[in-house]
């Protein structure tokens, strides 16, 4: 595909438009929550407020270089994802740099935010975020095992790694989705999902009442801003992910409002999925969790390439 | 059982070399390497008006509170929390970090030990800042007003915005203090942070008028 500048300004839109999406998502959750907890919640347009005020914040310090880059690479790699994504499969506006970039480098991007978080929580020098930074690295990583083998499915499947033609394969009917198609690979993925959404049972990484908070213990002001730009950003992005490759993407229909209607209804089932997982499940100690992501989601994982292989 | 021993504080807090792993020999002066030294600034209030009523009305209905309970008074911040008085309708959150947290809900009597805390916690919260004073206690000492280790007045030793009278007050009591907060930020006169950099000289005395073992700078962010 060749560049043209107009991209920028697309992906610049696709990531405004995530972000104030990915706000709504966040509070109607919040509510959910609430309801289920006899409360009546937060506002709608609590997370709007809250990180408006984080942006306005008046005094900020910080500890070095690492501190200054850690939200830039988180950012970068909730943006990363969605930029190169069919976000809505046939819109030019929301699948600004599809064609530039494979599933391995979407794959990439899902781990280089944990990575930032770690260098930047470091150089903070708290001992919390030490700890909350090793406990994600080792779930993060035993969650991406199964990820990637399902992932590895995906391709002896398709026989490509480019995520267009993926999404292509699987318009024209419901059963052309990759979750009847190969719903072993998507059983385990969808497994792996719960590792890096931050719900319980695999949130010991912010764990609150045990390590105030995590990785970013430190991080205030205009930092933690970006943090929180990134935490609306990163579930929209790795739920349109998953819609994408398992779900037949978000195609894009005559009429806006069911092309919107698609988006809110996939996207939000599928992070309801962690949302019901978690308020049904306390929480996984880091070596727990390693050893139910090493165990049945990984067996699926491999299952599901030996079936692939055997079949396609 | 293991002795605890309190000196060793003081003594970590010394000028010292250290030898590292590979027999790297490099100074370590805790006090400029682990805090920050330089004393408070005041902010001026962004110049355009109604941009700087827009991001008081922000910080108003966005409220984060420091989950520090200094007192007997922190107990009656729990039930907000519940779905019986449910503060979280009213843009009110608790975060465990003084560094992401922008109101001090001082629950009550402060000890000296407990003062010590309160200003470094409170020296580290992000401005605009805001303290929430509950109980008799910090407005004039209340049932410990004579009591050698409690301080009476809250506000000679950091700039209070709103008490709240009562021993205890109930947790509604708290929540109308929220919002004649809410209505104190909108107005723009929680301005206690840029009171504290104004009078830094005379916090800073009064502060150490009480605290004898001062092991930490001046100003500790």
């Amino acid at each position: 595909m060749e560049f043209k500048y107009i991209n920028i300004l697309y992906a610049a839109i696709t990531i405004f438009v995530t972000i104030n999406y990915g706000l709504l998502l966040q509070g109607i959750i919040g509510k959910i929550y609430a309801r289920v907890g006899k409360r009546v919640g937060i506002r709608i347009y609590q997370p709007w407020i809250n990180i408006i005020r984080q942006w306005v914040t008046r005094s900020s310090i910080h500890h070095g270089i690492m501190y200054y880059l850690g939200p830039v690479f988180r950012f970068t790699g909730g943006g990363g994802i969605l930029i190169f994504l069919p976000v809505i499969y046939g819109a030019p506006l929301f699948s600004s740099f599809v064609g530039t970039g494979d599933l391995l480098l979407v794959l990439y991007f899902m781990f280089i935010g944990t990575l930032g978080m770690a260098l930047g929580g470091g150089e903070a020098g708290h001992p919390y975020s030490a700890i909350a930074v090793t406990r994600g690295l080792s779930q993060v990583t035993a969650a991406e095992v199964p990820l990637v083998l399902a992932i590895f499915s995906l391709t002896i499947q398709y026989g490509t790694m480019d995520i267009m033609k993926i999404v292509e394969a699987q318009q024209g009917s419901v059963l052309n989705w990759t979750l009847f198609t190969n719903p072993l690979a998507t059983a385990a993925a969808m497994l792996a999902f719960l590792g890096s959404m931050m719900r319980s049972p695999f949130d010991v990484v912010l764990a609150p009442q045990e390590i105030p908070i995590g990785p970013p213990t430190e991080y205030q002001s205009q930092f933690l801003a970006m943090l929180m730009t990134n935490r609306t950003i990163f579930p929209v992005a790795k739920t349109v992910f998953y819609v994408t490759l398992f779900f037949g993407g978000i195609p894009l229909y005559d009429s806006f409002l069911l092309t919107f209607a698609v988006f809110f209804l996939k996207t939000f089932l599928v992070y309801m999925w962690s949302v019901f997982v978690g308020v049904s499940f306390p929480r996984f100690r880091v070596e727990q969790s390693i050893r139910f992501f090493l165990k049945w989601p990984l067996l699926i994982g491999a299952a599901a390439v030996i079936a692939a292989q055997i079949r396609y | 059982m293991a002795k605890m021993n309190y000196g060793k504080r003081k003594a970590d807090l010394e000028r010292r070399s250290v030898t590292g792993p590979d027999g790297e020999v490099f100074e370590v002066d805790p006090m400029k390497n682990y805090f920050c030294e330089a004393p408070p600034k005041v902010y001026k209030p962004s110049p355009l008006t109604p941009l700087e009523k827009f991001y008081n009305w922000c910080r108003a209905e966005s409220i984060y509170i420091l989950g520090f309970g200094t007192g007997c008074g922190a107990i009656e911040m729990r039930p907000l929390m519940s779905p019986m008085y449910d503060a979280y309708r009213y843009g009110v959150h608790w975060r465990p970090t003084p560094r992401q947290s922008t109101v001090f809900v001082i629950g009550g009597y402060a000890s000296v030990k407990t003062i010590k805390r309160i200003i470094r916690s409170y020296e580290q919260m992000p401005g605009p800042k805001y303290v929430l004073a509950v109980c008799s206690c910090t407005i004039n000492g209340g049932m410990y007003w004579d009591s050698y280790n409690t301080i009476n007045r809250l506000d000679h030793y950091i700039p209070v915005d709103v008490y709240v009278t009562g021993c205890m007050p109930r947790p509604e009591a708290l929540l109308d203090s929220v919002e004649t907060l809410k209505k104190r930020i909108k107005e723009g006169r929680a301005e206690g942070q840029n009171k504290y950099a104004e009078n830094f000289e005379w916090y800073k005395a009064n502060q150490k008028q009480i605290i004898k073992d001062w092991d930490m700078p001046d100003y500790n962010w």
